[in-house]
């Protein structure tokens, strides 16, 4: 081994034993768990540990609340990531136009919510949606909207939550965005609108396609998060009303650390991983016959 | 003065951004009102958009211990709030003095097994970190680590993204400069320390801060992991009132503004390294 070797594994070889311990290790174990009826008896005594096989993923199939979850994460992913990119797109276009002043200025109040804590936001938020005394509510109905019990009411509870989310992630891609925009050439913008294209042409045929690996990446990671939502409906509203906000992590969560079925809760990992990894697959195929990758 | 579309153009987008950020700060600037009203004031129809007189009375129900019938009480907001700063500054520390080196020797040094160990990191990255926390729960159980904070702190030291973050920034340094200092004799260690290091300098604040800011604002993990009130951190800390206390708005607009504040402030004060390091350097301003 020559010494610029020896120096790197010195320099290597603590962070990879950290991930190797609590990253790889406990991901193949994970595997091994949700095939074993680990539960509060194994907790106490490993002898009470089971193989059961495909047994945790057939019972999910079996079990309401897990297709509630899915459904649910499903709902929040379907309406959120357009909503949240959405969001970020029309404000980092706002943004890029040049007859915007004090862009640093706008940039980091917009990006605020980002850096801070879900839970102390969602106490916020929480507080903002109240049906009585929010004041979302004295707004609408300033304009004569009737009170909406935004957390109580199961109809109301996944777009009130996603209002929060909104509220709390688009800084990050608008920053991302704003990035992409700066790099646009000018010149295909100009000869554009010297043909006489509109501005939703020229966005449609300049902006988009310069934009298009920074909106396809934003798309993957936005669609792997709103699929961990867990946080915003465990403070918010405890997975109610009549489990309307159980997310799949929310579920994985409570049969794992309040139940401590913790094979149960593997398998269910399991789920959302393969779900993240195939949508994540599905995307960049997608992205590939745009030519986006 | 003469409106011309220009200008018109100018006033209505300036004004658009103006009210997106208003918006945006809303929620940040009510927390704070509502935090200095009296107690139950907010719970009132139509919301008062302005105390009726300013109080610290929140703050000093929240923050001070007081006795009551000969017990002490208080919501333990201060002790979470030094176990999140010792957690988050000890995570940080580590986190860099682990994950610099090894990016940095991702990036420029020649080893066995590099670009297989590099692949294996980046496909990593899609693999959702709550797959591996039951398991994990389990083996910091055997080792003794649930409910400490070492077992708080370990898995954030498992920094992939940190790894990929510090080797891009590396890439950019000039491999001459490290040829030439081999060729005056200096050790692999000493090159590093001496030559890389000062050169990583901005981008490492950039790390710290992503890596506090992460530490300060984390929640499963350490509700997972922690299961004594006394080594509660702050998002779990909150998280437990708000559960008992969700009528009490003032007292939580205060709780949320002592857990928000010191965010807001290093982030305010250290935003150019911040937003710099999501760009990537590609944009300046």
């Amino acid at each position: 081994m020559t010494r610029q070797e020896r120096s790197a594994w010195l320099f290597t070889t603590p962070v990879l034993a950290v991930i190797a311990l609590v990253f790889v290790l406990p991901t193949v174990l994970a595997l091994g768990l949700s095939v074993t009826d680990y539960s509060i008896y194994a907790l106490a005594d490993w002898s009470n540990l089971r193989f059961v096989g495909i047994g945790n993923f057939t019972d999910l199939l079996a079990t309401p609340l897990f297709w509630r979850a899915l459904g649910n994460t499903a709902i929040f992913a379907v309406i959120g990531v357009p909503m949240a990119i959405g969001t970020s797109l029309f404000t980092a276009l706002l943004l890029n136009d040049a007859t915007v002043r004090w862009k640093p200025l706008w940039r980091v109040a917009l990006f605020a919510p980002y850096v801070t804590g879900i839970v102390a936001t969602a106490v916020v938020w929480r507080f903002l949606l109240n049906t009585r005394f929010g004041l979302l509510n004295w707004l609408l109905g300033q304009v004569g909207v009737a009170p909406v019990d935004w957390l109580g009411d199961p109809r109301w509870s996944i777009p009130a939550i996603l209002l929060f989310v909104t509220w709390k992630v688009f800084g990050y891609n608008m920053i991302v965005f704003t990035a992409a925009l700066a790099a646009v050439p000018e010149e295909l913008m100009e000869a554009a609108r010297l043909d006489g294209a509109g501005p939703w042409t020229r966005f449609r045929h300049v902006t988009l396609p310069a934009i298009g690996p920074t909106l396809l990446l934003a798309a993957v990671l936005s669609v792997a998060g709103f699929l961990q939502l867990f946080a915003e409906p465990y403070v918010m509203t405890l997975g109610g009303p009549s489990q309307s906000t159980v997310t799949i992590l929310y579920f994985m969560f409570d049969e794992g650390f309040k139940w401590w079925n913790l094979g149960q809760a593997s398998a269910v990992a399991f789920v959302l991983l393969i779900l993240i990894l195939s949508l994540t697959l599905i995307q960049t195929r997608i992205g590939r016959r745009y030519e986006w990758l | 003065m003469a409106l011309n579309p220009r200008r018109l153009r100018a006033i209505v987008l300036n004004a658009a951004v103006a009210c997106v950020t208003l918006v945006t700060l809303l929620p940040f600037v009510w927390m704070v009102i509502v935090s200095f009203m009296p107690r139950y004031e907010s719970s009132r129809y139509p919301p008062p958009l302005w105390p009726s007189r300013w109080t610290l009375g929140n703050y000093y129900e929240l923050l001070v211990r007081r006795q009551y019938d000969g017990a002490w009480f208080d919501y333990r907001i201060l002790p979470a709030m030094g176990n999140s700063l010792l957690v988050a500054a000890i995570s940080t520390l580590l986190g860099l003095l682990l994950t610099v080196p090894a990016g940095y020797a991702f990036a420029k040094l020649h080893f066995r097994g590099r670009e297989r160990l590099l692949k294996m990191l980046i496909a990593s990255l899609v693999i959702p970190g709550q797959v591996a926390m039951l398991p994990l729960f389990l083996i910091f159980r055997e080792l003794g680590l649930v409910d400490s904070y070492a077992g708080v702190i370990l898995p954030s030291l498992a920094g992939i993204f940190a790894i990929l973050f510090v080797r891009q920034a590396t890439l950019g340094i000039p491999d001459e400069m490290i040829d030439a200092a081999r060729l005056d004799g200096a050790g692999e260690t000493r090159i590093f320390v001496s030559i890389v290091l000062p050169l990583l300098m901005p981008i490492t604040v950039t790390l710290a801060l992503f890596l506090f800011l992460g530490s300060w604002n984390d929640f499963l993990w350490p509700l997972i992991v922690l299961s004594d009130q006394h080594h509660y951190t702050l998002p779990v800390a909150v998280a437990a009132i708000s559960r008992e206390h969700a009528a009490d708005g003032e007292l939580m607009m205060a709780a949320a503004v002592v857990t928000t504040l010191p965010v807001l402030a290093l982030f305010l004060a250290l935003q150019r390294y911040y937003i710099g390091g999501l760009l990537g350097g590609s944009i300046k301003g």
